[in-house]
């Protein structure tokens, strides 16, 4: 009873000396009106971006029937749910290292601002901009037995029985690399655009052609760019769910893991498993993502775009 | 000899290199464009079964989408959504941009990662269980849901473009109005938003075209009633089966209209990498 007390007044103690050495911390770093104005923004991240997150993250410890882990060890232990991660990785690797190996040298080509960049990122923002949606649509008709693509393949006698391209692994994968590749384009220009053309006219006052000077200037500097370029890349694959139902096949070759999370929330009404699903989903996604940033520390790190002078 | 040798297949090697990065470049311009050729041509024709072109055309698609898709009830819960979702991004994005471009203050690190959380977490995996307390407290299916889930890229998004127009805006105009006895909200209204004008309208457009677009969240959060065009489009195709083909493909092309419409319109005011990131255009010394 009485150590209770004791514990009270001390508590209250304790908490009157924190509030006085905040505001005195408040005092000391100016805390102004305008910190208000970040207040809105931050409680609406919190609110809807990290509060759903957590709540996702206890909801699937918290499962329909069974211990603590049983949404998970259902997932490893279910046929059509655990290899939905090796399909959405053999879908999501390659169309990744299609899309930035192949932005790469044609972003480093278009670096210096002509009328070609212009019009070539205008045209590729295209693509981006209609959607996942609509380019599985459209592939669905060019690609299809009767499309365009496969008429001409016959009609030159390139390739004459009928092409299989749509309800399929490729036809997924060239959806994401018509969507990707863009993205990859966009992104890796905007790095290599912002790298201070000085560094590479040194080089070149010194002998060097322009592989040379993309081997020993761009190459490093572009490094921490590149690792994000293909992190944001390999996130969006990764996710892909649209042209996977659309133009795969979603109970075969590709049914990748964002169908399943699906599946279980809008169709079993499983919103424990289908939360444990989405955490699985995220958690493969982090290892990627730390695994490519921790090789990017291999690499130079510092200012890219180079002092005054 | 030897050395011009060299030279000469060095050039050859750097000609053919370049020939085939343009042969790549065209190969997939393309292929997107007939494949864009193909949804119109499609939309257009009378019956089109395995031949180059089709046999007659006609735009009955059109009305027939415009009546089966109810597109007129979709193409203005678009609209509000868009709307909404500009209009309250812009409010609560553009204070706090000013707020982290201008002042250092215990826990920024902390804030920015906040806000660059959304942009790197694919939809796909923070919409689901965003979806689920949107059902509990009874928000998902309306188009409350489906505004409030759209913010959540979009918000982050305006601050990040808006952080650099911030900070090229001389601090002194800032502390001018103060003298002059304005308050904050005074100054940001009377200063800061005019001089902002060129930022706050790219910002706009750029979420505009990126909300039309985005499918995952408004898959996930809306109901019968509060489907955006995409997400309309996603179920016609789903769908395929029920109705004419050239139907789905006239609403495809609605769909295709409206975000090309709002993307020409949006390149007129932003360069094109800005829809992908952040772009500083520092002036380059001479």
């Amino acid at each position: 009873m009485t150590a209770a007390t004791h514990g009270n007044t001390r508590d209250a103690l304790n908490d009157a000396k924190r509030i006085n050495a905040a505001s005195q911390r408040a005092a000391r770093v100016g805390l102004d009106p305008a910190l208000w104005l970040v207040v809105p923004a931050a409680a609406f991240m919190l609110l809807l971006f990290i509060y759903p997150f957590l709540y996702g993250l206890a909801l699937s410890f918290a499962p329909k029937e069974g211990d603590w882990l049983a949404n998970y060890t259902h997932f490893f232990t279910t046929d059509n749910l655990w290899p939905t991660i090796a399909t959405t990785l053999k879908l999501a690797i390659p169309a990744t290292l299609i899309n930035v190996g192949v932005a790469l040298p044609i972003a480093f080509k278009m670096r210096t601002k002509t009328r070609y960049q212009r019009w070539l990122t205008t045209i590729l923002v295209i693509p981006i901009t209609l959607g996942t949606v609509l380019i599985a649509e459209g592939m669905l008709i060019y690609l299809g037995p009767k499309g365009w693509l496969s008429q001409f393949l016959q009609y030159f006698h390139l390739y004459d029985a009928p092409i299989r391209l749509t309800h399929n692994y490729w036809g997924v994968l060239l959806s994401l690399i018509v969507s990707g590749f863009p993205f990859a384009f966009l992104l890796i220009l905007s790095y290599i655009t912002g790298i201070d053309p000085v560094l590479a006219r040194a080089a070149s006052t010194l002998g060097a052609d322009s592989r040379a000077q993309f081997r020993h200037i761009y190459l490093p500097l572009l490094a921490p760019g590149l690792a994000m370029c293909f992190c944001l890349s390999f996130v969006q694959a990764f996710s892909v769910f649209p042209s996977a139902v659309l133009l795969g096949s979603p109970a075969g070759p590709t049914r990748v893991i964002s169908i399943a999370a699906y599946e279980a929330a809008f169709e079993v009404y499983d919103y424990s498993l289908a939360s444990a699903i989405a955490m699985i989903m995220g958690f493969v996604q982090l290892i990627i993502v730390a695994g490519v940033l921790g090789l990017r520390g291999v690499f130079y790190r510092g200012p890219v775009t180079g002092g005054k002078g | 000899m030897t050395v011009a040798r060299d030279l000469n297949v060095k050039r050859w090697f750097d000609l053919a290199w370049g020939g085939f990065l343009w042969g790549i470049m065209i190969l997939f311009v393309v292929n997107v464009a007939l494949m864009i050729a193909a949804v119109a041509t499609s939309s257009f024709a009378r019956r089109w079964l395995g031949t180059w072109l089709p046999e007659g055309w006609t735009t009955r698609w059109y009305t027939a989408a415009w009546k089966e898709f109810q597109l007129d009830s979709i193409l203005f819960v678009t609209a509000e959504v868009v709307l909404a979702v500009v209009f309250l991004s812009l409010l609560i994005g553009v204070p706090a941009a000013y707020t982290l471009a201008r002042r250092n203050f215990p826990g920024k690190r902390a804030l920015l990662l906040l806000f660059l959380l959304p942009l790197m977490v694919p939809p796909m995996s923070y919409g689901i269980p965003l979806a689920t307390v949107l059902y509990k407290v009874q928000l998902a299916g309306t188009i409350y849901g489906v505004i409030l889930a759209n913010l959540i890229p979009a918000a982050p998004f305006v601050i990040l473009v808006m952080t650099p127009f911030i900070e090229q805006i001389d601090p002194n105009l800032e502390s001018a109005a103060r003298v002059f006895g304005a308050g904050t909200l005074r100054m940001f209204w009377y200063v800061l938003v005019p001089l902002l004008g060129p930022g706050i309208l790219a910002a706009s457009l750029l979420v505009l075209v990126r909300t039309i677009a985005m499918f995952e969240l408004t898959f996930l959060t809306s109901g019968a009633d509060s489907q955006t065009l995409v997400v309309a489009l996603y179920y016609a195709v789903f769908a395929a089966g029920v109705r004419a083909p050239q139907s789905v493909d006239a609403m495809a092309m609605v769909y295709m209209g409206v975000t090309l419409a709002w993307l020409l319109i949006a390149l007129k005011f932003v360069n094109p990498t800005q829809l992908v990131s952040r772009v500083k255009e520092s002036p380059q010394p001479a």
